[in-house]
């Protein structure tokens, strides 16, 4: 794993509103997600639930995000949607300089494929193939030769210390093992942001803190990562922290400010 | 994602459940193994009706001329029937103009036949396919004879009471005993057996050496032409070419003969072996229909399986769908992925019906008159129908797979 370097710097919440001010504009090449005025409702048998009522977010390139909130704030529905595995009911999103709000099934499924490293909780590695197989699944979609994919499936193992353990398959891996596969895996594309989804929900503390700190040595190498969690100490990691409450942001600020208030 | 990877998963995901792929996929192969089966025997047969059958019945390079056809390409009305039985005779003073009018180097044979009662000192009285022939009925035929001689000249010319006989009349009347010079009474009349003709097989269980011949001009003339009525006159040409020529300068004889005016039609036929093997493939194309129809029940309910199987592999499958749109499959990916998958184990499955169908058929020639033959393009045809049934049988499921929304699908356990 690369050096630890210095912490890297933070949007400021001037910048922040006003790139989320400029409607129906391309964001400059340094924000990487914005949100403007995101709403997400269900038809849930004629009962319409808002799970997202406008919602403005704005992440520039290298920043280390947690996205927190108690169970129904919308955090999932916006991790869904800021995935583009899910598209807004109104509102624009902005993937790297591209609207993808409008987006149809297979472009986003392109998106995903080159932008979006996905993190889950429950690992979400299949369980027949290897280490390796499960590494190399993103490039099979985008297209990469066989050489190729496994060179740098091999190469994104190095970087998560597994190289290994390639042949092995996930039964054959302990929990943490398996979350760094999950995290080569999203890391071989180079994808433009790492999208975390409770990473550690399903670790003990020990290994939780193993895997905070591959997060937070990408995040000093100037990968993009955003963390969605419940848990306030995990949250504590990323450099800030954006609290949702009900569908809407309720606080988006520095880490510091977050542990003062959450009395950590 | 690459056809090629689809293709490697396919195998994969078949190597992983070989049991219960063997299962899903054995509709198809017992479909399969049935439809070639049914193919290589109905082959088996055509090649036997042209090469051995037909050469047996009518002689190369020949047609017959007859008063009526005896092989009859289906679809005769009771009409025509009824017409035919009106025509006039082939009579024996017609075979004089008929062999003057043929091309050179044409040769000819007159025959006429019929059940016979047939006596030695040796054996029960039995009847017996008797035959009158003219001289170059056994040239024309390309028949020789296995023991004695065939007549001679002047027994044609004197119709001596001479018999040459095949193989089973030689068994039923002389068991264990050299036929040459003894006697066999047919209808009474004492004939001297001077030759035993060459085996002539048999097909479908039908033996083709119950016969005898003599000369046409030996007392036996009385039962098979009385009246000098002719069953036919075989005209061989010298070679294909020429059988076209020989057939119009016949058929120009045969008008003349029986004064036909240009408008009325032949009242006599001409059968050629084309004529004869256009019967046998009317018979063929039902064979193929009805052996075609039954396997397609088994691949219907092979594909049926392998339908089932596939929804219940995306059901089970679901969160690995979910995740891999989620690492950027697009629903084609999906769909070809499942597609792929179900092709994949139904052609492995029609491979296996190929090879056992071969082995069945192999089998049923062999503990049955029924012929065989292993036509390559029949693996062809049993690996494509595989598949067809494989990619009928994998849309729905595979579109089923493909529409899965990615959030819910990662969702489930």
């Amino acid at each position: 794993m690369s050096q630890h370097t210095a912490e890297t710097p933070i949007s400021s919440t001037a910048e922040r509103a006003a790139v989320v001010s400029e409607r129906g504009r391309a964001p400059e090449g340094r924000w990487v997600i914005v949100t403007r005025g995101i709403q997400r409702h269900y038809d849930m048998g004629g009962e319409i639930v808002r799970a997202l009522r406008g919602v403005d977010i704005a992440i520039a390139r290298n920043e280390y995000v947690a996205i927190m909130g108690p169970s129904g704030s919308g955090k999932s529905t916006l991790m869904n949607v800021i995935g583009c595995l899910d598209t807004p009911t109104s509102g624009e999103y902005w993937l790297n300089g591209t609207l993808v709000s409008e987006m149809s099934d297979d472009q986003l499924a392109r998106i995903r494929n080159k932008e979006i490293g996905f993190v889950f909780q429950t690992f979400n590695l299949l369980p027949r193939a290897t280490a390796l197989h499960n590494v190399e699944l993103p490039l099979v979609y985008a297209g990469v030769s066989a050489e190729e994919r496994h060179r740098r499936a091999k190469q994104a193992l190095e970087r998560v210390q597994l190289e290994s353990r390639m042949d092995h398959r996930p039964n054959e891996l302990s929990g943490g093992q398996r979350q760094r596969v999950a995290i080569a895996r999203a890391l071989v594309n180079n994808p433009s942001i790492l999208l975390a989804d409770e990473p550690t929900g399903n670790l003990d503390s020990a290994t939780s803190e193993e895997i905070m700190k591959v997060f937070e040595e990408l995040a000093n190498t100037g990968q993009t990562v955003i963390m969605v969690t419940h848990e306030p100490d995990i949250a504590a990691h990323a450099r800030r922290v954006v609290v949702l409450r009900d569908g809407l942001v309720a606080t988006d600020d520095r880490r510091e400010a977050f542990t003062e208030r959450a009395g950590l | 994602m690459l056809l090629f990877d689809a293709i490697r998963l396919a195998f994969a995901q078949l190597r992983v459940q070989k049991l219960k792929s063997f299962f899903t996929a054995l509709g198809v192969m017992i479909g399969v193994m049935f439809l070639i089966t049914v193919v290589s025997i109905v082959a088996g047969m055509g090649n036997y009706m042209r090469d051995d059958l037909l050469g047996k019945l009518i002689a190369i390079n020949s047609f017959e001329l007859r008063q009526r056809p005896n092989i009859n390409v289906g679809g005769v009305t009771d009409a025509e029937r009824r017409s035919w039985r009106t025509r006039p005779h082939i009579y024996d003073y017609d075979l004089p103009a008929v062999a003057d009018a043929l091309a050179p180097g044409t040769l000819w044979a007159s025959y006429s036949q019929n059940g016979i009662n047939v006596e030695s000192a040796y054996g029960t009285p039995r009847r017996v396919t008797a035959y009158g022939v003219s001289d170059q009925y056994f040239t024309i035929k390309r028949m020789g004879v296995a023991l004695g001689r065939l007549p001679s000249p002047q027994e044609y010319a004197l119709g001596s009471p001479v018999v040459v006989i095949g193989k089973d009349v030689q068994d039923h009347f002389f068991p264990n005993l050299n036929p040459l010079g003894r006697q066999l009474r047919v209808d009474g009349v004492p004939y001297t057996v001077i030759g035993v003709a060459e085996a002539q097989g048999s097909a479908f269980g039908m033996s083709f050496d119950g016969f005898l011949v003599a000369p046409d001009r030996a007392p036996i003339r009385r039962l098979l032409n009385p009246h000098g009525v002719v069953d036919a006159v075989m005209v061989q040409s010298a070679s294909a070419a020429e059988i076209a020529d020989n057939e119009e300068r016949v058929r120009e004889v045969m008008r003349a003969r029986h004064h036909l005016h240009p408008a009325e039609p032949d009242d006599f036929a001409l059968q050629t072996s084309d004529s004869a093997l256009a019967f046998w493939n009317k018979i063929q194309h039902y064979l193929v229909l009805a052996g075609v129809a039954l396997p397609a029940i088994g691949l219907v309910v092979g594909a049926i399986v392998i339908m089932n199987i596939m929804l219940v592999a995306v059901a089970e499958r679901t969160r690995e769908i979910g995740i891999r749109k989620a690492l950027g499959a697009r629903r084609t990916d999906i769909l070809r992925q499942f597609l792929v998958e179900s092709t994949v184990l139904a052609m492995v499955g029609a491979s296996f019906g190929v090879a056992l169908g071969f082995a069945f058929a192999k089998i049923i020639s062999a503990l049955s008159p029924l012929p065989a033959a292993v036509e390559i393009w029949s693996v062809v045809l049993g690996v494509s129908v595989g598949a067809g049934v494989g990619i009928v049988a994998g849309v729905y499921p595979a579109s089923r797979a493909a529409l899965l929304d990615p959030i819910a699908a990662l969702r489930q356990e």
